[in-house]
Parts: structure tokens; sequence; C-alpha cells
């Protein structure tokens, strides 16, 4: 085995099986081992890969598994592995010792043929990647060539035979998983950070410099210090969530949202509130159904300029929109047509937008676009919830109602 | 200070896994920060008073709060005691330099000697903050505006950061950190770190107590478990009431010391109840 190639290989299976790990990582490990940080043994290998490949404790398992693997061939998944990979390392035969090969190759690691090799792999997957055949049938190392995501659920069948077609496809599916599943509550997070209007309010405790120099010139040299309050958002949100049923498969997408706005902290309010399918004459404080708030209660809890955001597929027998009585739910027995029930609370806030994560070749359904008449939808992705934050902290949202009527009365005039 | 790799070797008031040793060891080498996580209470803020004080070097905390911004770590322009001072002219103000205070980042890349920095509980401030602290983290070096003054550092410091893993930090300020992942201590581990602190505590009422701990720890519902900070004062409060092993086994007196909640105290009474194979009371 060439020097490196063993390395080598324990990087690809670590992002094989879905670690982050970077080329930029991977140089601080060889530089590590060129300088003898491992101490020569399998053990000291251990534990200098782990504290520098790991980035987040949910990844130790993956990398004692991808370890254990790679270094003894164990089966890939055994209940307490980890125990077993360190009772392996502890084992006294040889006590803290290293295979000769691999002791070889370590204690001889020429760091620029490991990064030339590195690069040239990299350059190699890289063009590979582009032309969308090496990732299609080669298992294992599959996952190398994009942001770390291990998408484990690509198979596409027929391995080469189908070629440009296959490459197109791949390509496609490859966007869409950055898109859709690479969200993390991070990344949303600071998509939502867009959502704010920042006013100054509070006591006055920052300087402000240009008041300052005026005033001060003013008074002909006397010093007037100016001070102001700081800058802070003002901005209430309220999230509406539709829960059980068709949603169910988008339920980790949903979490994922509600703690990435739960976390930030810039809202001056956030709440959130539950709902199936479509909002009738109640909503509820908890997703068991259990605590129902009146729509009109919830109107006077929140003052028109809370950005109302609505997380829902929008997706039913278009008779719960449109009909009295239409509810799914047993119990419900709405009088008012949900859709009617939509544009009230439309109308009520004057910024409100609907979040689907639904595919949007599917907002053709009618339940859809009938609920796409009363609110601007967006994506349930990165860019969506970018796009709507930057929409929503409008001060005057583009076709509210508000601007709307003035427009009309323009016209009569 | 030692020479070598193996630089830290734990203190003896802190005890240390032999990986977390490893780790400190491999961020003082490689010149990356160390990133701590782990459970509140297993000593993450600690590791950097004992990495400081086993290798004998001074220790700078920066504590990170909610409003903390990147840049007031390494200095803040005093502009209002300056334009105090220049009104009457009776105070020299145009050295500016007079007016730029040093914050602890900014403290630990111009010391003289090798220091120790602490990033406290880095998640606590604002999403984009980890990421404002990349190139100064990198380049070991920042400049000063107002002066046009560039520092750097004689020496990378030794810099560990802790996070309770209240936010998600950002990926290209975990790449670049040496990570580790202090684990609840075991019994064992746990009997050695609660002998520091109190040497004169008979074995039996050792063992005891750290039965009833492991216990509590598992009881389900619970929505915050005792750590070890809290153990330790809860024996401390036992020991100061003079209560023996058998007192302990039964009841778990001083309750409070442990368990905060009134949730948690509910789970706790229902669990012992069950425990007893009878009602709660």
């Amino acid at each position: 085995m060439k020097p490196g190639g063993l390395l080598l290989g324990f990087f690809y299976r670590l992002r094989a099986r879905g670690l982050k790990v970077t080329p930029h990582q991977w140089l601080a490990l060889v530089e590590g081992l060129a300088r003898g940080l491992h101490g020569s043994s399998l053990m000291g290998f251990y534990s200098l890969a782990r504290c520098l490949l790991v980035k987040d404790e949910g990844e130790l398992d993956d990398f004692d598994q991808a370890f254990a693997e790679h270094f003894q061939g164990a089966p890939e998944a055994l209940p307490g592995l980890e125990a077993e990979v360190l009772a392996w390392l502890e084992s006294p035969i040889p006590p803290y010792q290293i295979d000769p090969e691999l002791r070889r190759v370590l204690d001889q690691v020429d760091v620029e043929a490991l990064r030339a090799e590195l690069e040239r792999r990299l350059r190699e997957q890289q063009e590979r990647h582009d032309g969308g055949d090496y990732w299609v049938g080669t298992g294992g190392t599959s996952a190398f060539g994009h942001s770390g995501y291990h998408p484990g659920g690509i198979r596409i069948g027929g391995q080469g035979r189908f070629g440009s077609a296959v490459q197109v496809a791949g390509q496609r599916r490859f966007r869409e998983h950055r898109r859709d599943l690479l969200l993390d509550t991070r990344q949303l997070a600071v998509a939502l950070k867009k959502l704010r209007a920042l006013t100054r309010v509070g006591p006055a405790e920052e300087l402000d410099v240009d008041g300052t120099i005026d005033r001060t010139a003013r008074e002909a040299g006397e010093l007037a210090l100016l001070f102001r309050p700081p800058r802070q958002n003002q901005l209430g949100l309220l999230l509406a969530m539709d829960v059980g049923g068709s949603m169910e498969p988008y339920r980790r997408l949903v979490d994922v949202l509600f703690s990435a706005a739960h976390g930030a902290r810039h809202f001056k309010r956030f709440a959130h509130v539950y709902f199936h399918n479509c909002v009738y004459a109640q909503v509820y404080a908890d997703a068991a159904f259990s605590e129902p708030i009146p729509l009109a209660e919830l109107l006077r809890r929140f003052p028109a300029d809370t950005r109302l955001v609505l997380v829902g597929d929008a997706h039913m027998y278009p008779g719960e929109l449109l009909d009295r009585h239409g509810a799914i739910q047993w119990d419900e027995r709405n009088e008012e047509p949900g859709l009617v029930t939509l544009r009230r609370l439309a109308a009520h806030f004057h910024h409100a937008a609907w979040l689907n994560p639904m595919r949007g070749h599917l907002w053709e359904a009618p339940s859809v676009t009938l609920v796409r008449s009363v609110f601007p939808m967006y994506p349930l992705s990165v860019a969506g919830v970018a796009e709507l934050a930057e929409e929503l902290a409008r001060k005057a949202p583009r076709g509210s109602p508000v601007r709307g009527r003035a427009g009309s009365a323009g016209t009569r005039r | 200070m030692r020479d070598g790799f193996d630089r830290f070797a734990g203190t003896r008031s802190y005890i240390t896994s032999p990986e977390l040793r490893h780790a400190v060891n491999v961020a003082v080498a490689l010149g990356r920060p160390l990133l701590v996580k782990g459970e509140p209470g297993t000593g993450k803020t600690l590791l950097a008073h004992a990495v400081a004080e086993d290798l004998g070097l001074e220790l700078i905390t920066w504590n990170v709060k909610s409003t903390s911004k990147a840049a007031d770590g390494l200095y803040v322009y005093d502009t209002v005691r300056r334009l105090q001072d220049s009104r009457f002219g009776d105070k020299d103000v145009s050295d500016i330099r007079q007016y730029i205070r040093l914050g602890p980042l900014g403290r630990a890349l111009v010391a003289e000697r090798l220091v120790v920095l602490l990033i406290d509980e880095i998640d606590k401030a604002d999403l984009e903050f980890p990421n404002d602290l990349l190139h100064e983290l990198d380049a070991m070096e920042f400049e000063v505006l107002e002066t046009s003054e560039r520092h750097r550092a004689r020496q990378r410091p030794v810099v560990v950061i802790t996070s309770n893993a209240e936010k998600e930090l950002p990926d290209p300020f975990l790449r670049r950190c040496v990570f580790h992942f202090i684990r609840f201590p075991d019994e064992a581990q746990m009997a050695e770190i609660v002998g520091v602190h109190h040497p004169e505590l008979p074995k039996k009422m050792l063992k005891q107590c750290l039965e009833r701990f492991y216990w509590l720890r598992e009881v389900p519902g619970l929505r915050k478990r005792p750590s070890t900070s809290e153990l330790i004062d809860w024996i401390g409060a036992l020991v100061a009431a003079g209560l023996s092993p058998g007192e302990v086994a039964g009841e778990l007196p001083f309750l409070g010391t442990l368990v905060k909640k009134p949730e948690d105290v509910e789970a706790v009474a229902q669990a012992s109840g069950r425990a007893r194979g009878g009602g709660y009371r």
C-alpha cells in the first residue's frame, strides 16, 4: 500500500459516514502526525484524529464506527462499539503498539507527498463528480464531492450506461439535497435574522457621534454629549403550524424551523400556535390540541404588526376550505368556510405569509392554489425562509390590503 | 513550563481523562483553539484554570454574554472620556493610545509571555460572534483602527473555548478548533473527583452518596440532571449536617441542592415511591 493510502481511505470512509471532514482539517491531522503528536501509538492516533476531525458530539459515534471499520474490519454496527474500540486499542497484545505496517506509514509520513496526493485526489474527484459517474456506482465513498452531505438515499440504477441522462438526473438530485436536506437550525436561524425592524427604543446609552459634533459646534466648542437609545428589533413573530396527517413526513423539517425561530433571540416577541390543515374558529396552544385559543382572542393578543407565518402543506380536500362544516376534524363545526377565516387573518395581520414544506411542483393542487390566493407562499427551505424574512421585514408589504385600498380610492377620485 | 508535547498533565484539584489531556496538548502543539463542550457542571471552565495552573501561565478570561461583540474583545476606544478630557485643555489628549482599552482577546495577543485565554460560553453571544473572531484567532493579530497600530502575538496564546451547545456554532469556526466533548464522569472517576474536594469523607459514605446520585440522574422524566458541582455541594451539606450513610440510603436529604425544578422534585418523589414498592409517604 502506498504511504498515505491507508490514511486517505480513512478520510473517505469518514466522509462516507456523513462526517463533514474537510481537507483543511485533514491537513491539520497530517501536520499533527508529522510532528509526532500521535506518540507513535494507535491510541494516540485515534485520539488525535478524533479531536481534529470531529466537531460535534453527535458525530463521535460515527467516528468510532468508521475507525473500527477501517482499522480492524469490525462489523458495521455493534452495540457498545465505542467501548470495544477503546478496549481493542488498549489490549495488551501488543500494548500501545501499532502494527508495523501502520507504524512505518505513520512515522514516515511525507507531508508534501500526502498533500500532493490529497490535492490530486480532490482534483480528480471534482472532475469525476462533475461528470456524475463516480458517485453513482461506488458505494461507500460516493458521498464525496460536495458540502459533506452523505446522500444515503441516492441510488441510481444502471451504472454508467445511461450516459448523460444520468449525469443530468444526478446533478439535479444533488441540488435538491443541498437546498432541502442540508437545512439545519443554524442556517435557518441566519435566514430568519433578516426578519427584523430596527427601531431606537429604551434608555439613551449609545453615543451619537454625529449629533455630538453638531451640538458641540453649535455651542461654539463647549462639549455637548448627545446620547441615543440603541437600535432594537421591534418585530414580533407568530408561527402557526399545521400538524398531523399529511404533515407527518415534514415533521423534522418543521421542528428545525421551530427551533431556529425559538432560538433566535432577536425577536421582540415570539409565539407559536397549531392548527390542522386550515385555521377555523380556533387555533391551539399545543400540538395535542388540548388548549384551544379562539380566533378572536388570537387577533386581540397579537397586534396587526405581528408577522404571521403559517406553516403547512395546504394540501387538502378543497371543501375543507370552501364549505361550512368542512373541517376535517370531527369536533370542529366551522360556521365559516376555512378560506374566509384565512382571509380574516390576512386582513388583520399586515404581514403574513405561508411556508410550504412540499416541493414546488405540487403547488398546483386546487387547495394550494386557493391558499396562495390569500397568502404569498414560500418553500420551506433556507432560500425560501430568507426570501420570506426579507419580504416580511418591509415596513409596507407589497400588495398589502392597506395599500390596495388606498390605490383603488385613488382611481375613484 | 515543561517542554515537549505532553505538557498538560492535569492538576491535583482537577481530574482529567487521558483523552482530554491529549486534546489539550494537541491544541497547544498545533496552536489551535480548543473547543470544549459537555453537560453543564462537567468542569469546562475549570479546565482553562487547570491548564493555566499546570503550565504556570497567566489566565485571561473573557466571559461572553448575549450582548458581547467580537470587536469589544480586542479593544474599546473610549471616545467620551477623550472628549471630556479635551474640554478644559488641562490634559494632553493628542495621544489616542491612552484612550484605547484592550479587551481580553487584545490583551492575550499583546502579552509579553505566553498566556491562556478562556473564551467562556461562546454560544451565549450572537450567531455571528464566532465568525467575527475567525481572523484574529487564525492570524493572531489585529489592528487598532484609531491609531493604525498592528499587534501580532509573539506566541500563539493557548485558547480554550467553552460552549453549552445553546446555539450551533458555524462550520468555518468549528473547522479551526480542536474539539473535545467532556463525557459525564463514571463512578470511579467521580469518586476521584469527590476525593479531591472532600478528602475526609469515609469510603462507605462516598459509595452511598454516589449510588444515590447516579440513581437520581437516571430518574425518568428529569429535566435537569444534577451535575458534578451539585454533587460536591450536596456532599458538603451532608458532611456539615453530620449525616450517616444509612440516612442517605433511605431519604434524599437536602434534595434542593441536587434538584432545582419543581417538576423534577415531583419526578424524584414518584420514582422513589416506586423504588420502595409503595406510594409516596
